[in-house]
């Protein structure tokens, strides 16, 4: 903890609270143990996931050489991308306009709007958007992933949303309201003052929309269009089977991958903060 | 940061639009997961010249469902038996007539003109089972035979079994054990299956899938249960057995159909009878652990299916499977209130 | 609110507050757009469904029908045709509300001391940390979730080290009981919990934590009179988050609960699969949808109105 204040009063810090830290690591320990079997048995040579039978790379191996995994993959990916991308910017906007402001008619509808995805399971969605967009379907020909893209868009806002106004709420208004005063215009003090201030609200809710979009199961099994599998629905499909380590040793993949993006953002954090 | 982001995205954006393809046709199989043999798919595809795309379902009623709201673009559709006469009634079916087809003078006989497509005229056979017992024979050594095992489970079993969340196939079996029929309103059988129901399921470990995996790794001792699975957990814990109950069982066929709206008429139809010929069939049995209904295929697949217990029934347990049919709304709503009262 | 003027009165002032309700309106309308498109808009469709009669194998009659919305409340007895209070669907509805109530708190209970931890790290690596949290839910929710089973099973990591610990002699049963469902959604929702609260901890003033401790509070004091009144709206932000998915939650029930117990979200996916019931599944999700908002609703005006008595 070398932050200014801690470093100032040596023997007291004021960031300290009683079992926090010790609850706090346990809490990661938790959520890695899971991982941990995970990653040790897609290096089971065995097929059962549940049985120990010596290492080997067999499973990475047959997840390669397996098409319907790879390409599964790749659309999850890419459509959380896109999805978690664009749910952010519309989130941040929507956290601009609904916060911070005298309370105005019509913003209840708009809070309601915003978190209503929340609130009803995903299968009546799910099952709405395949009566809708089918009619759309049928009119223009078109099956592309943009039917994907746009409803993950649509049930991942919320998760940025919430993020991001809990960061705005009562985020210091001086600074921005200095900006007005020497005349910046308010993309400007956008830009240069309330961005950077919000940057890890939006960071939060970029993550959490990602991990939504690719966790999900029902909406992407009813909208999906031939060719659309994503790894989940892969999955699904795999349930009444048999889960092979082929998934384990994907997703021990995706982890690795994730952690190395982890290390970028950590060192490009590390650049900003210099 | 900012740069990386626009880029990447744009990146997407391009890769999801493009959909570059060198074959000569296209083929859009809609089939329940994990249950295409890629082998089988890339043969079909390196004989005609056409490019195949897979997408899975997870059950009759996702599936019904999707092509039932339209503008799906498949072209190919892989219902149970019990649901082909529902797809036939909505008009979603083309007649595409495999019976007039080059293949299907390999079908089996038993096979060849089924109550659910009377002549075969809609759909072209992909595989078939049952729904029976798998018991681990190590922790039970009674007669696995019955159905009892899961409505009055003995006592070495009680609490090591399952049974999986098919509402239709676990009341059907309850039914066919009291000696009533697979659809029945008849009040005081239903009343008598859901005493014994709710009577059992205290004793019931789970409702879940994913038996393979479980029955392999000992964690559930018995589960009512589709053959070809417990086939494959059998290769994990060889002291895993098939039971076929002599009270009835349910028998089910998955059989393949083309849409009314197919884009891609005349390839799905090659890709009937091409599922149709042994060699072929063989390659479906071999990927997914079942029987096909094909004269002549058993000698393409893998020794140890070769007349394998679990993938075909011994003669005299065979007469007490039967093809069961979709039940009247009426009596799916009684289903649905008993087995809502038993998970509630 | 801050720079609200004590000129309420002028004239400019009004104007000014117009055109800041018009640019609300603006930077909100695209987020609206597409929900409407994709989220709320077919949504409409689900609640014409719930008035329609039921077809013969899923999907709807085009005929009004009031049954969908009669049988979420009232069952008639299959048996004797008796009309009673729908007892199975409270029971559903009343398990998913405690074991959801159950897992908010405990994922507050875990997520707050961890957030907090993550916000008061050195600013240069607070997103180190913050990515470790989501890292695991890049794995999907089903593997995840099998692997959830494989630490909590008899035979399982947690039953193992315990009994060669010689702390039980027995393995726990822990697997396919409600205790399970409740571990595997906190596991689940634990970074909607996480993030939301370390985004409103992050710009937490600590000299207002200070100010705390030169007034002789003590840490517990401090903890409840100054942090938590200070992140309460990231805590509600995430307590939404993490309540409300889990009272639809489908996966998890399904494979650690074992699936013997039904969830709302597992009920409402029967109506629409295997039950054939379509019109009963639009209607107890509307109904579910109801009962949320109007909470919400609820709790947004309440706090409003605390808010507007506590700036003026």
């Amino acid at each position: 903890m070398e932050n200014s204040l801690s470093t100032r009063r040596n023997q007291f810090s004021v960031f300290k609270q009683p079992g926090f830290t010790i609850i706090a690591l346990a809490c990661f320990i938790v959520l890695y143990m899971p991982i941990v079997v995970l990653v040790v048995y897609s290096f089971n040579s065995g097929t059962s996931p549940a049985k120990w039978d010596g290492f080997s790379l067999q499973w990475y191996a047959a997840a390669w050489n397996n098409s319907a995994v790879k390409t599964a993959t790749l659309i999850s990916i890419i459509v959380a991308c896109q999805a978690s991308l664009y749910a952010t910017i519309l989130a941040t906007m929507a956290a601009m306009g609904t916060t911070r402001t005298r309370p105005y008619r019509g913003q209840n509808v708009i809070y309601a709007l915003v978190n209503q995805p929340l609130m009803v399971p995903e299968i009546v969605t799910a099952v709405a958007l395949l009566i809708c967009f089918a009619v759309i379907k049928e009119l223009t020909d078109y099956r592309g992933l943009a039917y994907l893209v746009l409803s993950h868009t649509a049930f991942c806002i919320p998760f940025a949303y919430l993020p991001i106004r809990a960061r705005l709420e009562g985020m210091d208004r001086t600074l921005e309201l200095a900006a007005a005063d020497l005349y910046a215009n308010s993309w400007q003090s956008f830009r240069r003052v309330t961005l950077p201030q919000l940057w890890p609200g939006i960071l939060a809710g970029a993550m959490l929309a990602f991990v939504i979009s690719l966790d999900d199961v029902v909406i992407t099994e009813f909208v999906k269009a031939p060719g659309q599998d994503t790894l989940p629905t892969y999955m699904l499909g795999q349930l009444r089977r048999a889960i092979t380590p082929e998934i384990n040793a994907i997703s021990t993949a995706l982890l690795l991958i994730s952690a190395i993006l982890a290390l970028f953002v950590f060192l490009l954090g590390r650049k900003h903060g210099n | 940061m900012n740069r990386f982001l626009a880029i990447a995205s744009t990146a997407f954006f391009i890769s999801s639009f493009g959909n570059p393809s060198l074959a000569d046709g296209e083929l859009n199989l809609f089939n329940w997961g994990d249950y295409t043999s890629p082998e089988l798919i890339e043969k079909f595809e390196n004989q005609y010249n056409v490019s195949v795309t897979i997408t899975d379902y997870d059950s009759n009623a996702t599936a019904l469902a999707k092509i039932k709201a339209g503008g799906h673009g498949f072209d190919l559709v892989v219902p149970s038996a019990n649901y082909v006469q529902i797809w036939v009634q909505e008009g979603l079916l083309l007649e595409s007539r495999p019976d007039q087809m080059e293949n299907f003078k390999y079908v089996k006989k038993q096979f060849s003109d089924p109550v659910w497509d009377p002549g075969r005229r809609y759909t072209a056979p992909w595989l078939w089972g049952s729904f029976g017992v798998g018991v681990d024979t190590s922790i039970y050594g009674g007669n696995i035979n019955t159905s009892e095992i899961v409505f009055y489970p003995p006592e070495e079993l009680s609490g090591k079994i399952n049974v999986p969340p098919e509402m239709n196939d676990v009341i059907k079996t309850a039914l066919l054990y009291l000696g009533g029929d697979t659809c029945t309103d008849d009040k005081e059988m239903l009343r008598k299956v859901r005493d014994m129901l709710v009577e059992a399921k205290p004793k019931w470990l789970s409702m879940d899938y994913g038996m393979t995996e479980k029955l392999g790794a000992k964690d559930v001792a018995a589960s009512l249960y589709w053959n070809g699975a417990v086939f494959r957990a059998k290769q994990e814990n060889p002291d895993l057995s098939y039971g076929y109950p002599q009270e009835g069982y349910l028998l089910w066929m998955d059989s393949v159909a083309v849409l009314a709206d197919a884009k891609n008429i005349e390839n799905a139809k090659l890709f009937q009878n091409f599922i149709m010929a042994p060699e072929n069939a063989a390659l479906i049995s071999t990927f997914a652990k079942y029987a096909n209904g094909i004269e002549g295929s058993e000698e393409f697949m893998p020794d140890n299916m070769k007349g394998a217990l679990e993938i075909e029934a011994p003669e005299e347990l065979a007469g007490s499977g039967q093809f069961s049919e979709a039940c009247s709304p009426d009596i799916t709503k009684m289903y649905t209130a008993i087995w809502t009262e038993l998970q509630k | 609110m801050a720079d609200n003027s004590q000129r309420n009165d002028s004239v400019f002032e009004a104007a000014a507050h117009r055109a800041r309700v018009r640019r609300n309106w603006l930077l909100s309308t695209p987020a609206l757009i597409i929900l409407v498109l994709a989220a709320s808009g077919p949504l409409l469709v689900m609640l014409a469904y719930s008035f329609l009669q039921a077809g013969d194998y899923g999907g709807v009659e085009y005929r009004f029908s009031t049954e969908g919305w009669f049988q979420v409340f009232l069952a008639r007895d299959i048996f004797d045709d008796t009309v009673s209070v729908a007892d199975a669907h409270l029971s559903i509805f009343w398990r998913s509300a405690r074991l959801s109530f159950l897992t908010t708190v405990t994922a507050l209970a875990l997520g707050f001391p961890t957030a907090y931890f993550i916000a008061t790290r050195p600013r240069s690596s607070r997103n180190l940390w913050l990515f470790l949290v989501t890292v695991p839910f890049w794995t999907n929710l089903l593997i995840r979730t099998f692997a959830i089973m494989e630490v909590i099973k008899n035979q399982g990591i947690v039953n193992t080290l315990l009994m060669s610990a010689g702390v039980i002699s027995e393995p726990i049963q822990m697997l396919y009981t409600d205790f399970a469902i409740m571990l595997g959604m906190t596991y689940v929702y634990l970074p909607l919990m996480i993030l939301p609260v370390y985004a409103s901890m992050e710009k937490l003033d600590f000299r207002l934590v200070e100010a705390g401790y030169d007034l002789y509070a003590t840490r517990i004091k401090v903890l409840w009179r100054v942090i938590i009144p200070l992140v309460k709206p990231g805590i509600v932000a995430g307590c939404i988050l993490v309540f409300i998915p889990s009272l639809g939650a489908y996966v998890t029930p399904r494979v650690l609960g074992g699936g013997r117990n039904l969830m709302i979200g597992n009920l409402i996916e029967l109506q629409f699969g295997q039950g054939s019931n379509w019109p009963l599944g639009a209607a107890l999700s509307i109904f579910l949808l109801l009962v949320v908002m109007v909470a919400l609703l609820l709790y947004v005006r309440n706090s409003q109105k605390a808010n507007n008595i506590v700036r003026h």
